[in-house]
């Protein structure tokens, strides 16, 4: 075995990023650097009115007082904020009407990033809001989502044709002080997807939006808003992948949504971004904040997340439960390799009557990668009646990686039910043995094995990125055998 | 040239000595029986010949169909035609009965250069050998073996031997805890899948067994070696004495 096993990790890390490739797409680029001036100029692009640049600029002044935190058990030198570029846009800013008129490059990045704009996403029922690069270029759909009164648009967008939504729910679940990296986002992002759904809709199709960071040395900050209004529903889907580069890239994207009395938000991350080579050097640094504010009586905020890539992850998708008898739930998968670092889990805070929340995790290290799990269970003297439970599993494939479970449980209302599960297990010799037995190699019966054990996680995802994550985990694991 | 030819198979586990210069040949079309004292090997052996990696060969050879087993890794071995239905089944949560099935078949397609199987033709494989050991439907769709009763995990082994149509099986213990209906089901099981192109080698604790299952052969295993070999009367004189007279003789 021992002697096999070494092939399959040469295997694997020898193994190049599928997606490690950049377009040379006509791009507008700003110097690298960080003032005031950078987010004057950001918001004066983007054509913004005053109320935005003065709370970006708040934003900015509450960033340059904060630290970068360093509670996640995550490794990584000193980013240089300066020398990073706040800034890029594909030059062809398109008002298009058709496909036709799509720069040629972007389609090819489409295509490579297998998605199709056209005629099998319309069959597929997607709708596709395509960031690259920090400017919303292309959005599908629109006007069947329009006959609903849904609004699904870029954030630039939204800010110019529905100001007041913006205005009144723009850091309102993820204030600007919330972190160091929402305040940066607060201050320079650039562009990301914005929706609304009225009370009483039911969103016709999945929502999807596919992020790509492509220009050298940009950080890529989006910003993303999702209001459920009464009664409503909606499914968001979230793919990512990057080109592979030497140098580090950041990545520090806020994400709120909003779910009104008896709305339910669904979100869905597949997260695949280059994870740096086998040695930790390049891949994406990713400091997200996702937050949703389950603010309506009865609401329910889902988070699912597939997250194989990325160099660093540090991400804790929460929810705040305030409205009464509202729900929160957290599905993830989070899978690391070679010198991957993944820092990772949710925040569920109970403040109304009778809330409930669910956590389910799965951790799997691989290679000399660090996997942590870090949670908070938050029960608020109001929340009469919240119950919560906790399952977080870590699988190790291997020696020489390492699994952690952070869990913290703070229960202010006697009435509060907690159940915390934790697992922590190794790829057992004798299922693998058994699939040999039945004609199936090990790397495929690793990859079996893994999907099975993550399985009440990814049957939360729609059918097509299902599909997609099964073979991300079977790709981010090739020959990973323990 | 023989289905399966042991010759003076010496293993160990952690440096412990198992198996000790034993010596087994099973022809095509023949069915043998080894039986022998808890402790002794016989689950060794059927590890052996699928390619578990936790025993060491210290000396001999296992060929079959004249190459070496030796050589081949455990899924290599599979796809060349060798079975082995495990006296402990084991659990895979979360991957269903059907993916992991249609994974078998088409990874030891692909290992013969053959296309993926259809999914049509697939099923009424699945339908068929279902009927065939009589397994409820409904397991199809459960995890592998998870939450499956003891009886239930051994009739899903012989399914799995009757989808994949082996060259040679091996059965180690089967037979134990089943109740009577399921015997003879596993038995009838196996018996509609005898052929003269196959072989078994079936491990047993109880004569019982060869009732439904009549041996061609029937082997004693203790003390690493297969100390005594004779027809299915042999089973029966077992039954009635116990080990120790053999082990007697075979120490004098
Ligand atoms: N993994 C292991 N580590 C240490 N010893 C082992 C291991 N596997 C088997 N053995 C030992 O090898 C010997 C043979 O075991 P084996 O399972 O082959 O016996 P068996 O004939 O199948 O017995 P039974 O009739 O009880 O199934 C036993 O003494 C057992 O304890
Ligand atoms: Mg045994």
């Amino acid at each position: 075995m021992p002697e096999n096993q070494d092939q399959l990790l040469h295997d694997i890390t020898n193994r190049e990023y599928e997606h490690g490739w950049s377009v040379d797409l006509d791009a507008e680029t700003l110097e690298p650097g960080l003032t005031e001036e950078t987010v004057r100029f950001i918001s004066a692009k983007k054509n913004e009115p005053s109320w935005l640049l003065e709370w970006r600029l708040k934003a900015f002044r509450q960033w340059q007082q904060m630290a970068e935190p360093h509670w996640g058990l995550l490794h990584y030198p000193p980013i240089n904020y300066q020398s990073l570029s706040y800034y890029s846009a594909p030059k062809k800013k398109p008002e298009l009407s058709s496909l036709d008129e799509v720069d040629p490059e972007l389609l090819k990045t489409f295509n490579r990033l297998g998605i199709s704009l056209q005629e099998q996403k319309m069959l597929a029922g997607v709708a596709v809001d395509a960031v690259i690069d920090s400017v919303s270029v292309k959005t599908t759909f629109k006007e069947k989502l329009a006959e609903k009164g849904v609004i699904f648009c870029s954030f630039s967008e939204a800010v110019q044709e529905h100001p007041d939504l913006v205005k009144a729910y723009l850091g309102s679940v993820v204030p600007i002080k919330d972190n160091f990296f929402a305040a940066l986002n607060s201050a320079v992002f650039s562009d990301g997807s914005f929706v609304y759904i009225p009370a009483g809709v039911r969103c016709p199709m999945e929502l999807s939006t596919y992020f790509r960071i492509n220009a050298m040395n940009t950080g890529q900050f989006e910003r993303t808003l999702i209001i459920a209004d009464d009664d409503s529903y909606v499914s968001y889907l979230e793919g990512c992948t990057a080109p592979m580069r030497d140098e580090n890239q950041l990545h520090a994207a806020v994400v709120e949504l909003v779910a009104l009395n008896r709305a339910h938000i669904k979100y869905s991350t597949v997260q695949n971004w280059y994870p740096g080579d086998k040695n930790g050097k390049g891949g994406i640094y990713n400091f997200v904040t996702k937050r949703g504010n389950c603010l309506g009586d009865n609401s329910l905020i889902s988070w699912t997340q597939v997250e194989t890539g990325s160099s660093i992850t540090w991400k804790y998708p929460s929810v705040l439960l305030k409205g009464d008898g509202s729900k929160g739930e957290f599905f993830s998968v989070a899978v690391t390799a070679n010198a991957q670092q993944a820092d990772t889990g949710t925040k569920m805070v109970h403040l109304g009557k009778n809330t409930s929340s669910t956590i389910i995790s799965k951790g799997i290290s691989a290679g000399n990668s660090n996997n942590s799990y870090r949670g908070l269970v938050k029960m608020a003297p109001s929340a009469t009646g919240a119950r919560n439970f906790s399952q977080c599993d870590s699988l190790l494939l291997g020696s020489t990686c390492g699994a952690h479970t952070f869990p913290s449980i703070e229960v202010d209302n006697a009435t509060g039910k907690v159940e915390h599960e934790a697992t922590t297990s190794k790829i057992a010799e004798d299922q693998i043995f058994y699939l040999n037995q039945r004609g199936i190699p090990t790397e495929k019966a690793v990859a079996l094995i893994v999907n099975g054990y993550c399985r009440e996680v990814l049957d939360q995802l729609p059918m097509e990125f299902a599909v997609e994550a099964r073979k991300l985990l079977e790709i981010s694991l090739e020959g990973s055998v323990g | 040239m023989y289905m399966l030819e042991i010759r003076n198979l010496h293993a160990s586990i952690d440096g412990k000595p198992i198996l000790k210069g034993l010596n087994l040949s099973v022809k095509a079309g023949e069915v043998h029986a080894i039986m022998g004292p808890n402790g002794s090997g016989k689950s060794t052996l059927a590890s052996i010949i699928a390619g578990n990696e936790a025993y060491e060969i210290t000396e001999g050879d296992v060929l079959f169909q004249g190459i070496s087993l030796l050589d081949l890794q455990p899924h290599e071995r599979a796809a060349a035609g060798v079975f082995l239905a495990f006296q402990y089944p084991v659990e895979i949560p979360g991957v269903s009965m059907m993916n992991f099935m249609k994974s078998a078949i088409n990874e030891i397609r692909a290992q013969k250069g053959q296309e993926p199987i259809e999914a049509s033709a697939f099923l009424k494989l699945v339908r068929e050998k279902q009927a065939l050991v009589e397994l409820d439907a409904k397991l199809a769709n459960r995890s592998v073996n998870q939450g499956f009763s003891g009886g239930e995990k051994k009739r899903n082994e012989v399914f799995q031997m009757a989808m994949l149509d082996p060259k040679l099986a091996v059965l180690d213990e089967t037979d134990s805890g089943l109740d009577i209906d399921a015997l003879r089901i596993v038995a009838q099981g196996v018996n509609a899948l005898r052929n003269s192109q196959n072989s078994f080698l079936v491990i047993t604790h109880y004569q019982r067994l060869l009732d439904y299952i009549v041996p061609d052969v029937v082997h004693v295993l203790a003390n690493g070696k297969i100390i005594k070999t004779g027809s299915k009367d042999l089973a029966l004189e077992l039954e009635a004495k116990g080990y120790d007279w053999i082990l007697e003789t075979d120490q004098a």
